[in-house]
């Protein structure tokens, strides 16, 4: 039991620091003396840079070489990770398509979508989007009713509506999860389709959240023509499709956890400068408790690690960690807002933004209650809840919703 | 980056937990609420697991090899600990092994180590609690209350005498595996300081009274001690910290090995117990209750790991890691075994289940070496001088 590199990680590890000792002043300076602020030029200096990483082999570490990647291991990957934070410089703009939606691309695209997507989602040439969630899809994703009919000539017209959608205000491309047969069971009638968000009849919109910020948009599709290549993974296939996405987003989860920036370290911090609250028994005691299930949460990405380096894939129990960093952050914001008092919530604070945020983040990638089902049913083998919809069309099922299909 | 067991302590957990089933713990644990306590302590309706202790190797699993045992690390006894606390076996490794890890660290206890190894003679851990930022002494688990009490003065009786030792005055409450034990080993302040040391149980002046609260299956002893002859330990005072640090971190794993169980039975009955024309583990009312224990259980996994990495791996945050273990497999528990009892219904408050007797499990041991406040406390405090030192 070590949680030490192998002499071929540490050789890695070197190489990596090796690059960004010699690149990392050209990296763009996001926080203190001298950062950007404005907003376009901040993405600008992120795609350069996501672009002189993957130059350097420091993106895509596990895709296959032959798309661009360095055909290592997800340990590789913290590695990379862990190196890119030690030098205190930007990882990759997009680590959605990075992350998720080119790998999804490299198991179910075509030969053609490969060559023509994966080498500028990598270099941040062109950024990507997941266009999965829908305002009445999410924990139910199978329930999207984004409608794509096809035409005589095999091209497909979509309308419909996504929500949630990170990164689509600069993004060039969305992966975008599609209704195309409505009169089978839910889970059958879905198709994967690539989406050019400038195509006529996209209209991306920023979605403000509790902070005032608008990290999320929603995006609107009015009949927008794809043509028959937009296809990911086959007509009626979008479900297995999606399924790799979401396991690649679990992975990406389990590695990233604490790189949400909630973890015991800032916490404490936070509270020991404050001299009398850090010698109050309850502010300790609430402490205590917050931050030793937070540095669980650390250890069991070492053993998510382990287990990937055996070959074993994370499960749905690594949902747990995401459902315990949640609620310990949002204790943690409670507390040091109870100790700071109200300045912690001024406009500035980054405790007020991360009040602000957690709510939302509960829900982000399922809600907690869907992960407590999921995990109950496939971890613990409980029977599940039992369902109305299993083996019913998908248009029968809206009708009884009392909305059309 | 290695986190997860080897072959070796696959087998050594296997080999622990088939050990264990020979006996009938839990329905002893039942008997012996009924069974009054021997005047030495015993407990007539409990099995005498150390011959078996002794076969497998655990009294020496934390000595060095070279002086008789195993040469094992804290994992490997949080292991056998974890498997203990499943069948809810009373095997003296809570009070033992604290005390071997003092005396593994003393070149002058070299003597007592093979004894000691083989099982042929057993220790018992006094618990002294290390300074924290709240209060800067050494101190000892009180009787009753809520104030903490001194340790013993080394020295004080006056019978400072040749061969290192010293007269021992003072007292330790609840001491874990303390009746029928040869050696008592723990901390003592000399001149101001803390020292290890060392009596024989038998020695002058040394009392053990047994006592037993709420959950028989856990040995207890109110120790006092009057002007007892003690060797001082050549020990360093960071092997004296690390033995309660140690303590929690083995009680931490014996109780998330109380969770596996408490768990296991809990998912079961969910599965075959239908109401309303369901199993009632397809209500989400109880799925999630269930996994909020995994989450617990998972948790507080990760966290051994930790401890058991760090006490060689990272000697600097030994404390962190095992108070952490322990603050989490303590409200693990806590939750595991209130969940068994609600999800079996009525029946998981009656005499005939097993629930309750997970329920006194998890109800005393949260109110022993310093109780699990203490712990978190000692993790807040930990991270805070951490945040200094940044």
């Amino acid at each position: 039991m070590d949680l030490d590199d192998t002499p071929e990680q540490a050789a890695y590890r070197a190489q990596v620091r090796s690059w960004l000792d010699e690149h990392s002043s050209e990296a763009p300076v996001l926080q203190g003396p001298g950062a950007i602020t404005d907003e376009d030029e901040i993405v600008a200096a992120r795609r350069a840079w996501q672009g002189k990483l993957a130059e350097g082999g420091l993106a895509g570490v596990t895709w296959p070489k032959e798309y661009g990647g360095q055909g290592l291991g997800p340990i590789e990957q913290v590695i990379c990770n862990q190196e890119i934070a030690r030098a205190k410089v930007p990882g990759i703009l997009d680590a959605i398509g990075v992350g998720m939606l080119g790998p999804t691309i490299i198991a179910h695209g075509s030969d053609e979508q490969k060559g023509r997507y994966l080498g500028p989602m990598l270099h941040g040439d062109e950024v990507w989007c997941q266009l999965f969630s829908e305002p009445a899809a999410g924990s139910d994703l199978a329930a999207v009713q984004a409608r794509a009919r096809q035409q005589d000539d095999g091209s497909w017209r979509l309308s419909g509506q996504k929500v949630w959608t990170t990164n689509a205000q600069f993004a060039s491309y969305g992966l975008l999860l599609a209704r195309t047969d409505p009169d089978v069971p839910k889970h059958k009638g879905l198709t994967m389709f690539i989406v050019p968000i400038d195509a006529p009849g996209v209209t991306v919109r920023g979605l403000r959240q509790i902070s005032g910020e608008a990290e999320f948009n929603e995006v609107f599709f009015d009949d927008v023509a794809l043509d028959e290549g937009a296809v990911v993974g086959g007509v009626g296939n979008g479900w297995g499709t999606a399924l790799t996405t979401l396991m690649y987003e679990r992975v990406t989860i389990g590695l990233g956890g604490e790189g949400l920036g909630y973890n015991s370290t800032r916490f404490a911090a936070a509270l020991a400068r404050d001299p009398d609250a850090r010698r109050d028994p309850e502010v300790r005691h609430q402490l205590g408790q917050i931050a030793s299930e937070l540095l669980a949460v650390r250890f069991t990405g070492y053993r998510t690690l382990t287990a990937l380096q055996k070959g074993q894939i994370p499960g749905p129990e690594a949902g747990l960690a995401k459902v315990t960093i949640v609620n310990g952050a949002i204790k943690a914001g409670d507390l040091i807002a109870d100790v700071v008092g109200p300045d912690a919530l001024a406009q500035d604070s980054e405790w007020a933004y991360m009040i602000s945020f957690l709510p939302g983040l509960k829900s982000a990638g399922g809600t907690e209650e869907i992960l407590r089902n999921t995990i109950g049913e496939r971890v613990l083998g409980l029977p599940p809840e039992p369902r109305l919809d299993k083996g019913i069309p998908f248009s029968e099922l809206r009708s009884k919703e009392g909305a059309p299909a | 980056m290695n986190l997860a067991l080897s072959d070796e302590q696959e087998f050594l957990r296997e080999a622990a937990r088939g050990t264990l089933s020979r006996f009938k713990t839990v329905e002893a644990a039942r008997e012996a609420l009924d069974t009054p306590m021997g005047t030495d302590g015993d407990q007539s309706a409990l099995p005498d697991l150390w011959p078996t202790a002794c076969e497998a190797g655990w009294p020496g699993l934390l000595i060095d090899e070279a002086h008789g045992g195993a040469g094992l690390d804290a994992f490997d006894a949080m292991l056998v600990m974890g498997e203990c606390g499943r069948v809810l076996a009373g095997v003296a490794l809570l009070g033992h092994l604290p005390a071997t890890a003092i005396l593994d660290d003393s070149p002058n206890a070299a003597e007592f180590m093979a004894d000691l190894a083989s099982g042929a003679r057993r220790a018992a851990y006094l618990p002294a609690q290390p300074p924290g930022d709240l209060d800067e002494r050494w101190s000892a688990d009180p009787a009753s209350g809520f104030a903490r009490g001194d340790l013993p003065v080394a020295g004080a009786g006056g019978r400072d005498s040749d061969n290192g030792r010293v007269a021992l005055t003072g007292s330790f409450a609840f001491v874990p595996d303390a009746p029928g034990a040869n050696v008592l080993v723990g901390v003592a302040v000399r001149d101001g300081l803390p020292v290890g040391v060392a009596v024989l149980a038998d020695a002058p002046g040394v009392q053990v009274t047994p006592v037993t609260r709420y959950d028989v299956t856990r040995s207890l002893g109110h120790v006092t001690l009057k002007d007892s002859p003690a060797v001082v330990l050549d020990a360093p005072v960071e092997s004296l910290a690390g033995a309660w640090h140690l303590a929690q971190a083995l009680i931490a794993a014996e109780s998330l090995g109380s969770v596996e169980t408490a768990l296991e039975v809990s998912v079961a009955y969910a599965k075959e117990r239908f109401t309303f024309g369901r199993a009632i583990g397809s209500y989400q009312a109880v799925k999630h209750s269930l996994t909020e224990v995994l989450r617990g259980l998972e948790n507080g996994r990760s966290l051994l790991y930790y401890a058991g990495w760090a006490r060689r791996g990272a000697p600097g945050e030994f404390a962190l890691a095992a108070n952490s273990a322990r603050s989490v497999a303590s409200r693990a528990l806590d939750h595991a075994a209130r969940t068994m009892i609600s999800v079996h219904g009525g029946i998981g408050a009656t005499w005939e289940h097993d629930a309750p007797l997970y329920f006194r499990r998890a109800q005393l041991s949260r109110r022993l070496l310093g109780g699990t406040g203490s712990a978190t406390d000692r993790v807040a405090g930990e991270l805070l001088a951490q945040a200094d030192a940044a």
